[in-house]
């Protein structure tokens, strides 16, 4: 029998409490790994461990799929109405909402990010995205084609199956609602990997999902390694589609594995190395403002982090000083506290590789120009960082550090600066600040990224589309695009002659 | 007058407290000109219910301000779709919890049984109210490539503005759905005329308008003669949308009102655009249903004398002209009649009851008239055809057969429980027949053949045909008329285009003009 974890916080932000299993998520059930192994849970404030939770291996992937591909057939699928679908994710909504600020609190302890911030953004975006997809499954649609008075041509938008999902630990909560709202929507069955380091919303929501009343088997939740059960998922020959959200150099093995299995479906969300470009004509508040929420936000942990910041050398001074007192302001602390800014990072593995590149960084001759060092000696606390006197070839210009780390680079005029923001494997995002829309306009047409953002940067919704060009993904999450991901789409031709 | 008033639900032993005032800027206020009442019938019984107040042009014009300054300042553009989603959906379940007092004061007003009412009338409602809060977050518009060098084009898809919306009393709660859900998901305001006969309802969720939290002078009801209050709303030059469901008669008026006016939009269902088309005496639906000999019989007949008896056909779709192929005609029309037997036209709460009266004393009326004017023609009544003695409007299930194509019952839309049955042999003289109507709203046909399911589905002139069933709707799926039975759809992702007006957008960003051109 799984364990079950109970927590009480009494903390200057959140006074309550949270109890649910441990266990596997499999046909409605909470279950042990098949290994009776366990995976320890560390709070990155502390370094020490939370809980331990039950560990799945490939065996335990087969019988999720196994009890998903049931679901499919019997009770999820198009056997279940899209405006049922659509109920069932209006109450998971609800039930949300109504643990709110459990949800925020747990994220906290599990992830290391403030409170606050899960509260007032992760919380509102995970919940929203369930509602958005809610409200759209009843409305797949296909079409009917004219040929001609002699055929009845239309399309099915049938959902795929038995699909796939492996989410990382930077949203916890907020990815596990990307990756299953749409899902869901559409008449897949799940089978999802949340990361082995923050495994514990994911845990929650499990329980939400029973009690909401899905179906059992619709959604399975395996906890694991990546080496094992999202190397299971990726190569499982019933498995035919699979999503995943990580590290570019992960994506790569998932989409090897999917070749070499059953050419599965593969969508990846993968790393940026996004550009903030602030044009000589730009609000300096305004993009100070945005540039350091673009780099700092969830600890520079995002995808889509503004991690190079462009500056035109006729304000770089300017904008350098009010950057850097900026990024002075920000509070590093305890994520329970009321004023912090910043918690720590997520693991001592990733600590250890942001450091890893501030380390390059200063032997590479980059100008440390603020912070780069360790806050406190206990959790995983990094200061908010600028290097400067950068060139293109070093490795903190050219690779995601996944930290609060941004690199601060003159630039002289347009073209030069389209060059240098698209000189990179990524494409995932962008961010323009400027006070002439005609150039913000044209600068938006020519970068190569999914997302472009004008005068501001890092915000998202639920009905507006994410990805990558370059190796930064195949496909689109969020708004009707995400739909796409999860159908697939038969076309029926009827000879009326 | 405007104060709430107790009733007294006997057969629930419930009592409910009914708003009678007009329904503006989420308040009940009397008239701003007029004494004028609206008796409200219950017509399983002809007993008076209430009275409420009788809107006056002057109170459209009022509501129709209030529509305008809501729609500048807290709705339209300035509330977002997660708002409107949210609102929506507190609606929903607004409606949820008071369903049982909503059906039976629908039933009370209306004549239909209560749990009609309650499990479709407002089980759909409220499916509907969701579906469109589904919708409030994906109202897209286009980026359309012109020159990527210097433009950019996109369209905007606006809400429409004030909408002036005119209901009937056959489906009071569904109907009221129908118009609110799509027009508050796209981010219009309102301005409600239910029917005279059954306002009720509409006011009672007017009050659940003000619980679920919308901002006041969204949605505003304005009970009011046709006449008075629909002219006025067809005529408003502040309107700029007027959705109508209802009479024909009433119809044409609306659209010529309309075109008189600001051009203003009319979508209204079963009514005569009468600027483009010859103005014909013969409107609204008169939906053919059709059998094949190779459909199931049994199951045919069930779903025939649905389309005719279902809310005693007073239903828009009534499939009130039945085709039978002459191999199966004797055998069919004798099931038919057995189903149409075995259902119980009563008082609404009654659970026994399927059917209950027809809505008010001139329905009746005119319901009776064809009746006889098809004895008169020489149809013969194979089923019902007698008065009952007694209280109530009730109309028992009939059926005429050896009908010809000319008779009054045959063209006329009648909108009771009255059938005229036709044989025919062959396919091509079914459609033909079928569509020889200048209405367009609905189509049944019955067949195990599936290629002439496809052919006929095909021919037939009708904006829903049904194949191997009739009748039955869904939320997602559009609904509207060809020919003279309307203009526009309803339901589905097609309604948000009668609730939304499409701005394009040019924006150059690199082009110079030189002069003189």
């Amino acid at each position: 029998m799984p364990s079950t974890f109970e927590y009480t916080w009494d903390t200057p932000v959140y006074k309550g409490k949270t109890s649910f299993s441990t266990g596997l998520f499999i046909g409605g059930k909470f279950v042990d790994g098949s290994n009776g192994t366990t995976i320890d849970v560390i709070n990155p404030a502390t370094g020490k461990v939370i809980t331990k939770i039950a560990e799945g291996t490939p065996k335990d992937v087969d019988l999720a799929v196994a009890a998903a591909h049931k679901a499919f057939e019997t009770s999820w699928g198009l056997k279940c109405p899209g405006s049922e679908r659509g109920r069932l994710l209006s109450k998971l909504a609800d039930l949300m909402e109504e643990h709110n600020d459990e949800y925020a609190a747990l994220e906290a302890l599990d992830n290391g990010k403030t409170f606050n911030w899960a509260k007032n953004a992760d919380l509102g975006l995970s919940i929203g995205t369930i509602r958005y997809y809610a409200g759209w499954a009843d409305k797949v649609h296909g079409s009917t084609i004219e040929t001609g008075e002699d055929k009845l041509n239309y399309t099915r938008h049938e959902p795929i199956g038995v699909v796939g999902q492996i989410i990382p630990w930077n949203f916890p909560l907020m990815m596990l609602a990307w990756k299953i709202g749409p899902a869901l929507a559409t008449g897949n069955a799940i089978v999802l990997k949340p990361s082995e380091f923050t495994p514990l919303t994911a845990l929650l929501t499990a329980k939400l999902i029973q009690e909401a009343g899905f179906p059992p088997g619709v959604v399975n939740i395996v906890n694991g390694y990546g080496s094992t059960v999202g190397q299971a998922i990726s190569e499982h020959m019933a498995i035919e589609k699979v999503a995943f959200t990580g590290s570019t150099l992960v994506g790569r093995k998932v989409m090897e594995a999917s070749a070499k299995s059953n050419l599965k479906k593969v969508t990846l969300e993968l790393g940026g190395k996004s550009p903030s470009i602030v044009f000589d004509d730009a609000d300096l508040n305004v993009a100070v403002n945005w540039a350091a929420h673009g780099i700092y936000f969830n600890h520079g942990q995002t995808c889509c982090a503004g991690s190079r910041i462009f500056v035109h050398e006729k304000i770089y001074d300017a904008f350098l000083e009010k950057f850097t007192a900026k990024s002075k302001s920000l509070k590093v602390g305890d994520p329970f506290a009321t004023d912090s800014f910043q918690g720590p990072q997520v693991s001592e593995i990733q600590f250890n590789r942001v450091m890893g590149y501030i380390e390059s960084g200063k032997q590479e001759g980059a100008t440390l120009h603020l912070g780069g060092h360790r806050i406190g000696n206990e959790g995983y606390y990094i200061s908010p960082t600028i290097f400067t006197d950068t060139k293109p070839d070093m490795r903190i210009v050219r690779e995601e550090i996944f930290g609060p780390v941004g690199v601060v680079i003159k630039f002289k005029d347009d073209d030069d600066i389209i060059h240098q923001a698209n000189d990179t494997v990524y494409g995932l995002a962008a961010a323009v600040f400027t006070t002439n829309v005609n150039r913000a306009i044209k600068t938006a047409h020519a970068l190569h990224a999914g997302t472009v953002w004008v005068n501001c940067s890092n915000t998202l919704y639920a009905n507006v589309p994410f990805g990558g060009y370059k190796q930064s993904g195949i496909g689109r999450e969020l708004g009707e695009y995400a739909l796409d991901n999860y159908t697939a789409v038969k076309a029926i031709q009827i000879n009326l002659t | 007058m405007a104060q709430p008033v107790e009733i007294s639900i006997a057969a629930a032993s419930r009592k409910v407290t009914v708003p009678t005032g007009l329904f503006i800027n989420n308040e009940f206020v009397p008239s701003v000109d007029s004494n004028e009442l609206i008796q409200c019938i219950n017509p399983a019984t002809e007993e008076v219910i209430c009275s409420v107040v009788a809107g006056s042009v002057a109170d459209i014009d009022r509501a129709v301000a209030a529509a305008r300054a809501a729609y500048n300042t807290t709705w339209g553009k300035n509330v977002g779709p997660l708002e409107r989603a949210r609102l929506l959906h507190r609606l929903a379940d607004l409606m949820e919890r008071d369903r049982d007092t909503l059906a039976e004061l629908e039933s009370l007003n209306n004549g239909k049984p209560v749990r009609v009412a309650r499990d479709f009338d407002i089980g759909d409602s409220i499916g509907c109210l969701r579906y469109y809060a589904g919708w409030a977050d994906k109202i897209t518009g286009q980026t359309i490539e012109v020159d990527n060098k210097t433009k950019l084009a996109f369209t905007r898809h606006d809400p429409i503005g004030v909408c002036g919306q005119i209901i009937p009393w056959n489906y009071p709660i569904n109907m009221w759905a129908w118009k609110v859900a799509p027009a508050l998901a796209c981010g219009c305001t309102i301005v409600m005329k239910p029917s005279e006969i059954t306002p009720l309802t509409a006011l009672k969720l007017s009050e659940l308008i003000v619980e679920a939290g919308f901002p006041p002078g969204v949605v505003n009801t304005v009970p009011s003669l046709g006449s008075v209050g629909g002219a006025a709303l067809a005529a408003h030059p502040d309107v700029d949308k007027v959705a109508f469901t209802g009479s024909t008669v009433t119809g044409r008026k609306i659209m010529e009102a309309a075109a008189k006016s600001n051009l203003k939009k009319a979508s209204p269902e079963r009514a005569l655009l009468a600027i483009l088309e010859q103005v014909s005496l013969e409107l609204g639906g008169k939906s053919p249903h059709i059998v094949f000999a190779s459909a199931d019989l049994e199951q045919a007949a069930n779903w025939a004398a649905l389309g005719i008896l279902y809310n005693t056909g007073q239903d828009c779709t009534a499939g009130s002209r039945l085709f039978v192929q002459d191999t199966v005609y004797d055998k069919f029309i004798s099931i038919l009649v057995s189903k149409a037997k075995e259902i119980v036209v009563g008082n609404g709460f009654d659970e026994k009851t399927s059917g209950g009266p027809v809505v008010s004393k001139m329905q009746y009326d005119k319901v009776w008239s064809y009746i006889e004017s098809g004895k008169q023609e020489g149809a013969k009544v194979i089923l019902g055809g007698q008065k009952r003695a007694g209280k109530g409007f009730f109309v028992d299930p009939t059926i005429f057969t050896d009908v010809r194509p000319d008779m009054k019952i045959v063209r006329d839309e009648i909108f009771g429980p009255v059938l005229a049955v036709a044989k025919f042999s062959t396919e091509e003289e079914a459609v033909k027949l079928a569509n020889d109507t200048s209405y367009g709203l609905g189509a049944g046909l019955h067949s195990k053949d599936a290629d002439q399911c496809m052919r006929v589905s095909s021919a037939l002139e009708a904006g829903t045909v049904w194949v191997n069933q009739y009748n039955l709707l869904y939320n997602n799926v559009p609904f509207g008329g060809k020919k003279q039975s309307g203009i526009g759809r309803e339901l589905g992702s097609y309604a948000l285009e009668e609730y939304t007006s499409v701005k394009a957008v040019h924006w150059n960003f690199g082009e110079k003009l030189d002069w003189p051109f």
